[in-house]
């Protein structure tokens, strides 16, 4: 249905002056419209229709009013320029997942190894022998190891945001809290490298000492490049994303639910706990997933602070080695990208980091959408 | 912080010891939270100030370039840097800004509800999870794979754009979503057409918001640096052409120093660089902020 | 200058939904006309198509004639927009433009119609502003925001504004439901003046207002829950509210229901 499509119009007779109110009109033909609408979609909105263009001068009376058929240019550009930036966008996306597909498909054809599970990189040559095992089990644990860090601090923050401080205060906190994702990633990356990761060492020697035996936490030869490292500086990077979307959903925590708890006689910890935790469920698992994302993509910080482990090495779990993760292997190849094969295997790399942080945003967008139903 | 008890004379008792202590572990927990999270801020930004703000005092820094200076030599600036980051930024601006626009406009004034909305809406979302290693490695292969154009300013502008268009749009569309239907209908009421409402009514009214939202989008862009590694070569001159396969950028700057050892000069133009990228993002931050606070729709 | 309205038939539509049915009257040019009846009836509806507003939302649409002094609003190739130049709203809350001040928000209307003579603008501001009884109050800070005033005065804001691009009818849809009783008094005496020059119809859920300003009253009705809204009887206000010819009438103007 269009516009003005939708007014069927009246053909109508002139009924006499005298008693035109309550006497019926006598005559109905009823045209329906055909307005050629110029846009390219034809799809319900509303809008306070442009007539249809092809112009009818309106039916005049002697002493009528004067309804003169105005020009819709306006309209119709602007409308036109708004659909096509969407559809532009639209185009856009679809053709950088097509176009990395293509490029990445004929290196993947090309690869000896099993792209899933092989741990090699080989990419020059003739031989393409490339998989994505060693770059998944880094990328992973690091950016879960930062989640299982930055989740719990970020709730502690948005309660202390939402249910402890003082309004005014919170205000201020929250505007520092926020500062700390306009930091961006490669200053991150520098200070975790030289400052953070001298800092972290004794700690780390001490839980190789206590826990080495567990093979998470085996002794390596990198502690200043490690999972370790990064995965902190991921956690603190991650921190303002799961802290604002958790402060929100807190903050929507209906009155009533807390107030409800108080009258019942529970100290703060419990009205917490009944209230408003229960509400923000989806919203605090939301606000993990997207700081998962976060971690995932997250490319400098983790370039500068993990060490490439040489060539050939041997796999080991410990999270006090180093490690490439998908975004940090191909942006340390960056002068690379000579051949197509060559590039094609980063872009398969790549497409498979797009893949698994767009299933995490889905997830993390559809737990939203379910909590905030309920 | 326990519960308040009534004041009644028939004391109640307080909650018993076990209430009481979990209440106070737990505002203990949540009280060490937020000064764990303060304290990565407070150490990242003095740790840059400190090993950086000398530099800054100086006028060569924000004069010259890095031209002739090897890292074990003083002297130079960070000028080509600053004028690359900007330039940059300012280029992707210029595409991500009126799309991104237009595209809210098109979701909230022409579309609320239309399936053209919704698509247009998934795919932005989609936009906004691509990491920006995969932004600039789609823009390598497509302009350098297949058009074989080579490297350039331009190339790390367009990844932007890829990179920002979702801030934008997001933002703007937020702001859109804010200006009540009473005043479009006020302006149509008075016999206004579409576009000449959105234009001269929504949109001032929402303008706040939406220059709020470029600028953070803005401040974001400035600091990615994946784009600027795969798409142009470090320069350490002056260049201002957006079409060569040079150009100097803060990211990269400090990107380039950073594996010197502490002795050399080089050593702490590195961190200058990082505490002139930072003040220039928080300032947009800032003013971001302020703007937003200034021009906040007083509701009634 | 101001118009006759003429209603014939005319049937209201949300989609496939019947919002109104078969309404029919006459407003004399000069009078004020109210309408009543109780809520969800259809009289913002009707109201509505009389500026073709209704065509806002998606979907809407009307079978039968609304003729303005013989010319009919919803004739083949008439522009919606025009028709809103001579048909005049004020909305139940009032809506200045927030990033205009007061003079800007008057002239609104001329402005973006595309008159740009500031003598031009002047005058037509300073001319509503008398017409909507707040000239005194705000011809000193013409320049501050219009957000700035009180509810009273912002409706009489909207009021000029909607005067300045001098239309033939003025359509008012429960214009005083948001003000306190002392702004809705003044709105009221407000509407005797414009009657004077306009065309007045408004919409009211206060049937004490209605009998203080309106020459003829039309009552609403919905038959049942989901059934389209009707007229049930329109006539000079002083008989609708002391001898109303249907039991209807009678009972929601006594208070039995609604």
């Amino acid at each position: 249905m269009t516009d003005t499509d939708a007014t069927e119009k009246v053909q109508q007779e002139h009924t006499a002056a005298d008693d035109p109110s309550l006497s019926p009109v006598v005559d109905h033909t009823e045209a329906h419209l055909h307005s050629p609408v110029p846009t390219v979609l034809h799809h319900e909105h509303h809008e306070p229709a442009p007539a249809p263009t092809p112009a009818r001068p309106a039916e005049r009376a002697p002493r009528g009013v004067k309804l003169a058929k105005i020009s819709r240019t306006g309209d119709r550009v602007f409308r036109s320029l708004a659909t096509t930036s969407g559809l532009a966008i639209v185009l856009l996306v679809l053709f950088v997942g097509f176009f990395l597909l293509a490029l990445a498909l004929p290196s993947l054809r090309a690869d000896q190894d099993n792209f899933l599970t092989s741990r090699t990189w080989t990419v020059a040559g003739n031989e393409l022998r490339f998989g994505i095992a060693g770059l998944f089990w880094t990328t992973v644990l690091s950016s879960i190891l930062a989640m299982a860090m930055a989740v719990p601090v970020a709730l502690g923050v948005a309660l202390c945001l939402t249910q402890y401080l003082h309004k005014r205060v919170s205000g201020p906190v929250s505007f520092v809290v926020d500062l700390l994702a306009a930091v961006p990633s490669i200053i991150f990356g520098l200070w975790g490298l030289t400052v953070l990761g001298p800092f972290l060492a004794p700690a780390a020697a001490w839980l190789i000492s206590t826990i080495g035996w567990i093979p998470l936490f085996s002794k390596s030869v990198d502690p200043k490049g490690s999972v370790f490292v990064a995965s902190v500086v991921l956690a603190i990077m991650i921190l303002p994303i799961v802290i604002a979307i958790s402060r929100d959903v807190f903050a929507q925590t209906p009155r009533d639910h807390i107030e409800a708890a108080l009258a019942l006689g529970a100290t703060r910890w419990e009205v917490i706990r009944t209230a408003v935790l229960p509400h923000g469920r989806s919203g605090v698992v939301s606000a993990s997933m997207l700081g998962l994302g976060r971690a995932l993509g997250e490319t400098i910080a983790v370039m500068i602070i993990l060490t490439t482990p040489p060539q050939g090495a041997p796999f080991t779990p410990s999270i006090f080695a180093g490690g490439e993760t998908f975004a940090s292997k191909i942006a340390n190849n960056a002068a690379e990208f000579d051949s197509p094969s060559k590039t094609g295997a980063y872009i398969a790399a790549g497409l498979v980091l797009f893949v698994v942080t767009f299933a995490v945003n889905a997830i993390a967008r559809i737990v939203a959408e379910r909590g905030a139903k309920s | 912080m326990t519960a308040t008890t009534t004041d009644t004379p028939l004391a109640l008792s307080r909650p018993s010891g076990v209430r009481t202590l979990k209440n106070a572990l737990a505002t203990v927990f949540v009280a060490l939270a937020t000064v764990l999270t303060i304290i990565p801020l407070a150490w990242v930004l003095a740790t840059v100030i400190i090993k950086g703000y000398r530099l800054l005092l100086t006028p060569t820094w924000w004069l010259q370039s890095q031209r002739g200076i090897t890292p074990r030599r003083e002297g130079g600036g960070a000028y080509h840097a600053i004028v690359g980051t900007v330039e940059m930024a300012l280029i992707c601006a210029a595409i991500a800004v009126p799309l991104g626009v237009m595209g809210a406009i098109l979701l909230i004034e022409y579309g609320r509800g239309t399936k053209i909305a919704r698509g247009v809406s998934f795919m932005v979302d989609i936009l906004s999870g691509i990491p920006s290693i995969v932004a600039a490695l789609f823009i390598y292969a497509l302009f350098i794979t297949i058009f074989g154009l080579g490297r350039s300013a331009i190339a790390v502008s367009c990844a932007l754009v890829l990179l920002m268009l979702p801030v934008v749009l997001r933002s703007t569309e937020e702001m859109l979503k804010l200006v009540p239907d009473s005043l479009r209908e006020a302006s149509y009421s008075l016999g206004v057409p579409k576009w000449k409402t959105i234009v001269k009514v929504v949109i001032p009214t929402a303008f706040g918001g939406i220059v709020t939202g470029v600028m953070l989008g803005v401040a974001r862009v400035m600091g990615e640096t994946a784009p600027l590694l795969i798409l142009v070569s470090y320069a350490v001159g002056i260049n201002f052409s957006p079409t060569s396969d040079t150009m100097g950028a803060l990211p990269t700057m400090i990107n380039a120093g950073r594996d010197q050892p502490p002795q050399f000069p080089g050593y702490e133009r590195v961190w200058a660089a990082a505490l002139t990228l930072i003040i220039i993002v928080m300032l947009l931050n800032l003013l971001a902020r302020f703007i937003a606070r200034a021009t906040t729709l007083k509701e009634k | 200058m101001a118009k006759r309205i003429d209603v014939k038939n005319l049937d209201i539509y949300y989609g496939g939904f019947h919002a109104v049915e078969d309404v029919s009257m006459t407003v004399e040019p000069r009078t004020v006309t109210a309408f009543i009846g109780p809520s969800g009836c259809g009289k913002s509806t009707l109201l509505r198509t009389l500026n073709r507003m209704h065509e806002v939302i998606p979907g809407a649409h009307v079978k039968g004639s609304v003729q303005l002094d013989g010319t009919e609003l919803y004739g083949q190739g008439v522009d919606p927009v025009a028709v809103r130049r001579v048909v005049g709203m004020v909305f139940q809350r009032p809506n200045p433009f927030p990033s205009m001040s007061i003079f800007d928000n008057v002239a609104s209307g001329l402005r973006l119609n595309g008159v740009k003579n500031k003598g031009i603008l002047t005058d037509a501001v300073e001319r509503s502003l008398i017409a909507a009884n707040l000239w005194n109050e705000v011809k000193d800070r013409l320049g501050k925001a219009g957000i700035g005033l009180s509810g009273g005065q912002q409706q009489r804001l909207c009021i000029a504004r909607a005067i300045a691009v001098e239309p033939q009818v003025i359509l008012m849809d429960e214009p005083c439901s948001a003000l306190d009783p002392i702004s809705t008094l003044a709105i009221e005496d407000l509407i005797g003046e414009l009657q004077e020059q306009y065309t007045v119809v408004i919409v009211t859920h206060n049937m004490q207002q209605a009998a203080r300003v309106s020459d003829q009253t039309a009552f609403f009705n919905l038959a049942a829950q989901g059934k389209p809204g009707k007229l049930i009887e329109i006539g000079p206000t002083e008989k609708i509210f002391s001898n109303p010819d249907e039991q209807a009438t009678e009972d929601y103007i006594t208070g039995r229901f609604g």
